[in-house]
């Protein structure tokens, strides 16, 4: 595959790294907009999905897809795992025209809310797209995989934030069948592949029983073209890792056993998954992306409300929920670590950082 | 809103296709485009007749791909609840509608390697979008396609003529029967088999299926149904407070909407399970009528599909 791309790092678009010497931040801008995920001191697993209807202004919610100063170094990021491990990103071959749907879908949300950087004019089945940030302007026949360096789903994911899958239809659930993954929390997409609803959740615990993933199954396949909704996962990362996978597991996995009270404030980031479940039109598919914003502990903190909710969360949390998300064994040591910015006052409902 | 995000559409063009049938074209009203939908989709046409409001599903008919248009195809059902006389008596270009954006209860698989398709009657209409969609994307298929006659035989000629010998027509007056067996038995492996049409056709086909073996996976049903007229019943809707009385005309979902009443619907032909309400008494006997509920909770009397379902005797309070 030969994506030519020209990374175009300015004042907005940050110049970073998420691996090695981990030069990744957020700025004070971005912290303010960090999509912090507890509305209330306590967390547990529920049917949390609401419709991805465009949120407050400057917010995360703003836009269907999300474009931040992290944008670039993502990008170059993808591009670099990809050539290291291309079975992150597979496509069963029935699933090329979801793959089209969704560069449909990509292509004409980010045309249309984000003008100064992406453009897309048709021109009946022959389409320019335009990427300023990524110095890319491509001329193709819609529908026409010949004239694409590689296969839909691919070419339009190496230039989206965050991972994207797309779940075929069939027999009462949902089968993944395609995807790109390459910003995941420890689960495979080569593993998945293939696997439906209920079997690929298998590995988490307490859901299952509170019958929360027949539910959310129920709901899902009700879902509907022009009514796409969302919901917010979450976990702990030590460094910076978008790329938390199985397969690379021995590069980042022992990085767990180097936390201490010094370094715990920029070496732990709290992993926020915004994801939005789209119904496509012509394949029936449904595409599920995963975006995921890393909050340093030092950044989070100086919003005195997410200081204090981190702390109870983060104490209080179900043993099997910090088992299952990795981090039990640094648990206390979090808690200690957050303890100094919870003085006990009452929190307010809802997460956004002023009210 | 229950029912799901909206299209305002204009009706451009009404056809009339034979005695029986008239074709009708939708656009967007403010000149722009509709979104693609894949074959197989239907849409629920919102109906304002003389005050009474009528949300009828219809297959979509035309190309995916075009999205400069819809159309739909109504069979005339003179004993029916009055939708389809609406769309025939009423319906005029120019007129302004609200369409439901397309919902698919009956999609292909796109893993099969060869669809096999049967239509009986005005059954014909998804397969005339799922054929359009396979011949753009060169996948393989076959249609068979029974009318009475060929006067009633909609769209069989321009099929042909799209289609070629991949089309097969069949009419009963002339003794033409459909050889189902032998059709079932000489498909290649990987087939799926697409059924829509007459309940009776989808009894016949589902029962020939099974006889020669077809895995449950492989066979498709095109199931909702029109919901159908039956004996005025009362119903006490719990959450609401509200006590009504349901026409024969009307399904018990048309009448909580039209006492003002905010319930979920998608497909109001008791396929898709979203209007499905738990029963919280019930002193009589519930007419189950949808695709949805499972044999026991048809039995026990605990939920009903508002959109299809009816019920007769002394009470029935639901949770609503
Ligand atoms: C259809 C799109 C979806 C896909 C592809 C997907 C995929 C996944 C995967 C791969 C995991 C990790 C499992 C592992 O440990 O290997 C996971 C976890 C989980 N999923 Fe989903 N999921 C989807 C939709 C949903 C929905 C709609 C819900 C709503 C309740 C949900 C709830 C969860 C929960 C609670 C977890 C555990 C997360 C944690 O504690 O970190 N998922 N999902
Ligand atoms: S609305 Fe679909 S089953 Fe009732």
């Amino acid at each position: 595959m030969s994506l030519d791309v020209e990374y175009a790092f300015d004042e907005f678009f940050r110049d970073e790294t998420f691996v090695d010497d981990f030069t990744y931040r957020n700025s004070p801008a971005a912290i303010r907009r960090f999509p912090f995920p507890f509305d209330r001191d306590d967390y547990m697993y529920s049917v949390n999905m609401e419709p991805h209807v465009p949120g407050r202004k400057g917010s995360v919610f703003e836009k269907t897809f999300d474009v931040d100063e992290h944008y670039v170094s993502e990008m170059r990021d993808r591009a670099r795992i990809l050539a290291k491990d291309p079975l992150r990103c597979q496509s069963l071959p029935h699933m090329t025209l979801a793959g089209w749907d969704l560069l449909e879908l990509i292509m004409e949300s980010k045309a249309r809310e984000y003008p100064q950087w992406f453009s897309l004019t048709k021109n009946g089945d022959r389409w320019r797209w335009i990427n300023r940030p990524l110095g890319i302007d491509h001329s193709f026949t819609f529908l026409d995989e010949t004239t694409l360096p590689c296969g839909p789903m691919e070419y339009i994911t190496r230039q989206t934030q965050g991972d994207f899958t797309l779940q075929d239809e069939r027999e009462g659930t949902l089968w993944v069948d395609a995807g790109m993954v390459t910003t995941q929390a420890d689960w495979s997409l080569d593993f998945d592949i293939g696997m439906n609803f209920h079997e690929w959740h298998a590995p988490v615990p307490l859901a299952h029983e509170k019958g929360i993933f027949d539910r959310a199954l129920k709901f899902l396949l009700k879902l509907q073209h022009g009514a796409p909704v969302r919901r917010f996962n979450w976990t702990m990362t030590v460094n910076p890792l978008l790329d938390t996978a199985p397969e690379t597991y021995p590069e980042w996995g022992y990085m767990r056993t180097t936390l201490n009270q010094e370094n715990m404030g920029h070496m732990m980031h709290l992993r926020v998954e915004l994801q939005a479940l789209f119904r496509l039109p012509r394949s029936n598919a449904i595409a599920f992306s995963i975006r995921a914003y890393l909050g340093k502990f030092e950044e989070l903190v100086t919003v005195p409300k997410w200081g204090r909710r981190l702390h109870r969360v983060v104490r209080d949390i179900h043993p099997d929920l910090a088992a299952y998300k990795g981090f039990l064994r640094n648990r206390d040591a979090m808690a200690e670590w957050l303890s100094s910015y919870d003085d006990g006052a009452p929190t307010s409902p809802g997460w956004w950082p002023e009210d | 809103m229950s029912g799901g995000p909206k299209l305002n559409v204009r009706v451009a063009e009404v056809v009339k296709v034979n005695d029986l049938i008239t074709r009708f074209r939708f656009v967007a009203r403010d000149g722009g485009l509709l979104p693609a939908f894949s074959g197989g989709a239907h849409t629920v046409v919102e109906m304002d007749d003389n005050g009474t409001r009528r949300l009828n599903p219809y297959s979509l008919m035309s190309d995916p791909e075009d999205r400069t248009g819809y159309e739909i195809s109504v069979r005339r059902d003179d004993a029916g609840r009055g939708g389809s006389l609406y769309m025939h008596r009423h319906v005029r270009p120019g007129m302004d509608m609200v369409l439901s954006h397309p919902v698919n209860l009956f999609p292909l698989d796109n893993r099969a390697r060869k669809h096999l398709f049967i239509a009986g009657g005005i059954g014909i209409t998804p397969f005339l979008a799922m054929t359009r969609q396979l011949a753009r994307f060169g996948g393989r298929f076959e249609l068979h396609y029974a009318t009475r006659n060929p006067a009633l035989c909609a769209y069989g000629d321009s099929l042909k003529a799209a289609h070629g010998d991949r089309v097969h027509l069949y009419f009963d007056e002339q003794g033409d029967t459909l050889p189902l067996a032998d059709l079932l038995s000489r498909q290649p492996l990987g087939t799926h088999l697409y059924c829509c049409g007459p309940k009776g056709m989808l009894n016949w086909v589902r029962s020939a299926a099974a006889t020669a073996g077809w895995a449950t996976h492989a066979v498709h049903f095109e199931e909702f149904t029109a919901p159908a007229t039956g004996a005025p019943f009362a119903v006490t809707l719990e959450r609401s407070g509200k006590t009504l009385t349901v026409g024969s005309t009307q399904s018990l979902l048309e009448a909580m909407e039209a006492a003002g009443v905010d319930a979920p619907y998608l497909c109001r032909g008791g396929a898709c399970g979203q209007c499905e309400t738990d029963v919280v008494r019930c002193d009589g006997r519930i007419d189950h009528r949808d695709h949805w509920l499972t044999p026991e909770d048809m039995a026990t009397n605990t939920k009903i599909m508002p959109c299809v379902s009816r019920f007769e005797g002394r009470t029935l309070v639901i949770d609503r």
